[in-house]
């Protein structure tokens, strides 16, 4: 069994202009010790299926069924033993941290709301962890604003997996750190992974550290998986022309001044295309794609493509 | 190269109150050239860029140095002569264009505002040529788009409008503050094949501010590597990637995961840079001396000068030729 396995997932958000498919019939599976990265541009609803996923938004439709347990429309107290095994680390880790509370009481608090030992065990439970994400003691009775972006992520990280969760959700957790940085907490991320047993949902926009980081690839577009494959098979053997087009964009150093692989922008979520979500930016569309939204099918045992075209890739 | 110099920034050092953000900083610009200028935040490579707009905040201060913009020093013009000069022929676009564009105004309102200051057009003129800018930019149906407000605009069609309104007077040197970092790879892609496009069509040197290497190979003619505020190496793209000479350059590329391809996590980890550039801030010496790998106690005292190993290039690091690994003629500049 799967420890995640998401079903037919949908998260509808009712606006003035019209309902906003944010993330449109998805269905996943992560295993046991698994690192999935999704990855897609802004808009394509990424985000909104790992908030999904946490149970930080409500689904419209489909399940969620985490270590056997469907989740999808479990109470919040149903949920807490939950939420102590499925976590989340955030792009921005300073908007996700109380700036009035010290690093010791932000990383105390998941302890006491899940009953975790007695006052003395939980300090000893915070020091480790602040020693394990490379902080100095020190940085426990210091505040969010008094570090730099690399070392808020690092508490960040230490708040994620102080429950010593199983599935973490990691949205864009390097996005927002300079070069030397990433390096710095991808190594951390993975590391802690090796020790701890971990299994990752990675969300990123950035194929270079999704091509590095992850085991499988999820490529979403308009709410909607159009690409899945192991990571080694999607790199030899992309076939959907978006994960073409999103390679193809990433600048590669031996070549100078490529000319752009698509035009046009995403479209609105408001307002998705008929057929393939994809054919208005497409340079493969023709009638079939106007009309006809394509499935996903398997191209090999972990490749599945959502494309009419994908056989002429 | 060939082209004659356009910008000819000499020793400039930006001061605040308590650090020294740009320092001793020279590089130039050749018409129709593209220069990248390579860092992370905390470089400096922001603030040099207002340095030459004269838009630094009112705590800097310029202590030394010169600006040479084709044969006037920048930092002697008084603020009306500064004005004209500014969006006129030196033009610049920012990361964010939801923050520069103004939101209670259209974008043709937004673009004829120059055209109107600087060139003098009517009204009727200046909308027509804020026309054809949209279409030079390629913004679909510019005749409808002219009366839209930013926020009915993606943001890849908003970074267009703040080129269309840079490049509305047609200016000498145009500089762009990371200019795709908000956007999506797709959209990234296709604002930096337009501004090279503008680059030649309307004959313009182009100084592109980045974090992001990737670009940089693809898109320069030249780059300055800066770290903590001054020139670390510069080079010329190729040489630069394949033969990166300075301890900062060189860990900066390995601890970058998009080039080197086929390296996976369960392969081992990335090179990492220890540390972080705060700790610059008070060092004596070299700037990158607390984070580098082959740091020597010389290095903490004295801010190592630009050696040229080689034409085209500079880097501002000795122990690189004193380790033996690297036969390589170096002499002073």
């Amino acid at each position: 069994m799967s420890l995640l396995a998401v079903s037919d997932l949908h998260t509808h958000y009712a606006g003035p202009s019209g309902t906003l498919r944010a993330v449109d019939d998805v269905s996943l599976t992560v295993e046991d010790g698994e690192t999935v990265g999704l990855v897609g541009e802004s808009g394509c609803g990424k985000s909104t299926l790992g908030k999904t996923i946490t149970r930080l938004v409500a689904p419209t439709k489909g399940s969620i069924v985490f270590k056997q347990e469907d989740i999808t429309r479990i109470s919040e107290r149903s949920l807490r033993p939950v939420r102590r095994r499925l976590q989340m680390i955030f792009q921005d880790p300073f908007g996700s941290l109380n700036p009035r509370q010290n690093i010791r009481d932000i990383l105390t608090a998941p302890l006491v709301v899940h009953g975790y030992g007695n006052r003395a065990e939980r300090a000893k439970r915070v020091e480790a962890l602040i020693d394990r994400v490379g902080l100095p003691r020190t940085a426990l009775s210091r505040y969010p604003h008094e570090f730099s972006g690399g070392q808020r992520q690092r508490i960040g990280i230490a708040r994620a997996l102080i429950l010593d969760p199983e599935l973490v959700v990691c949205d864009e957790p390097v996005s927002a750190l300079d070069l030397s940085i990433q390096a710095q907490i991808l190594n951390l991320l993975s590391s802690m992974k090796k020790d701890l047993g971990l299994s990752y949902l990675f969300i990123s926009h950035d194929l270079s550290v999704v091509r590095y980081f992850t085991d499988r690839v999820l490529v979403m577009y308009l709410g909607r998986i159009v690409e899945s494959a192991d990571n080694r098979t999607l790199w030899a053997q992309p076939k959907h022309p978006y994960t073409r087009a999103l390679m193809d964009a990433v600048p590669d150093p031996s070549r100078r001044r490529q000319a752009a692989p698509i035009s046009g922008d995403l479209p609105s979520p408001q307002n998705i295309p008929s057929g393939c979500r994809f054919h208005p930016r497409c340079p493969l569309a023709t009638d079939i794609c106007r009309t006809v939204d394509p499935a996903l099918t398997s191209f090999g045992p972990t490749h599945q493509v959502a494309c009419h075209h994908a056989d002429a890739a | 190269m060939a082209n004659a110099s356009l910008l000819s920034v000499r020793d400039l050092t930006v001061k605040f109150p308590r650090i020294e953000p740009v320092r001793n900083l020279s590089f130039d610009v050749s018409e129709g050239e593209t220069l990248a200028i390579v860092g992370e935040s905390g470089s400096g490579k922001s603030l040099t860029a207002l340095a030459l707009m004269r838009l630094l905040p009112k705590a800097a201060q310029i202590t030394s140095g010169r600006i040479d913009f084709s044969g006037r020093d920048l930092l002697k013009l008084d603020d009306r002569s500064i004005r004209s000069l500014r969006g006129k022929e030196i033009a610049m676009i920012f990361q964010e264009p939801m923050t520069s564009l103004n939101p209670v105004l259209t974008i043709g309102r937004q673009i004829t505002e120059s055209l109107r200051l600087h060139e003098g057009l009517s009204a009727k003129a200046a909308r027509l040529r804020a026309i054809e800018l949209l279409d030079l930019v390629r913004i679909p149906a510019p005749h409808k788009r002219i009366d839209d407000y930013p926020h009915q605009l993606s943001g890849g069609m908003r970074q267009r409008v703040m080129i269309a309104i840079a490049v509305a007077c047609r200016p000498r040197l145009l500089i762009a503050d990371e200019p795709t970092t908000a956007l999506d790879v797709t959209i990234q892609a296709q604002v930096l094949d337009l501004l090279d496009r503008l680059r030649r069509e309307l004959s313009m040197a182009l100084i592109l501010i980045t974090h992001d290497l990737g670009i940089v190979t693809q898109w320069a003619d030249n780059v300055v590597v800066m770290y903590a505020g001054r020139k670390v190496e510069q080079a010329l793209p190729e040489a630069l990637f394949a033969d990166p000479l300075h301890p900062y350059t060189r860990g900066l590329l390995n601890a970058s995961p998009r080039l080197k391809d086929d390296y996976h996590y369960t392969d081992g980890p990335l090179t990492e840079i220890p540390g972080s550039i705060v700790s610059a801030i008070g060092e004596n010496g070299c700037p990158f001396a607390p984070r580098c790998p082959i740091v020597r106690s010389g290095c903490r005292t004295r801010v190592p000068d630009l050696l040229v190993p080689a034409e085209d290039r500079l880097v501002a690091c000795p122990v690189i030729f004193a380790e033996g690994e690297r036969h390589v003629a170096a002499r002073g500049l």
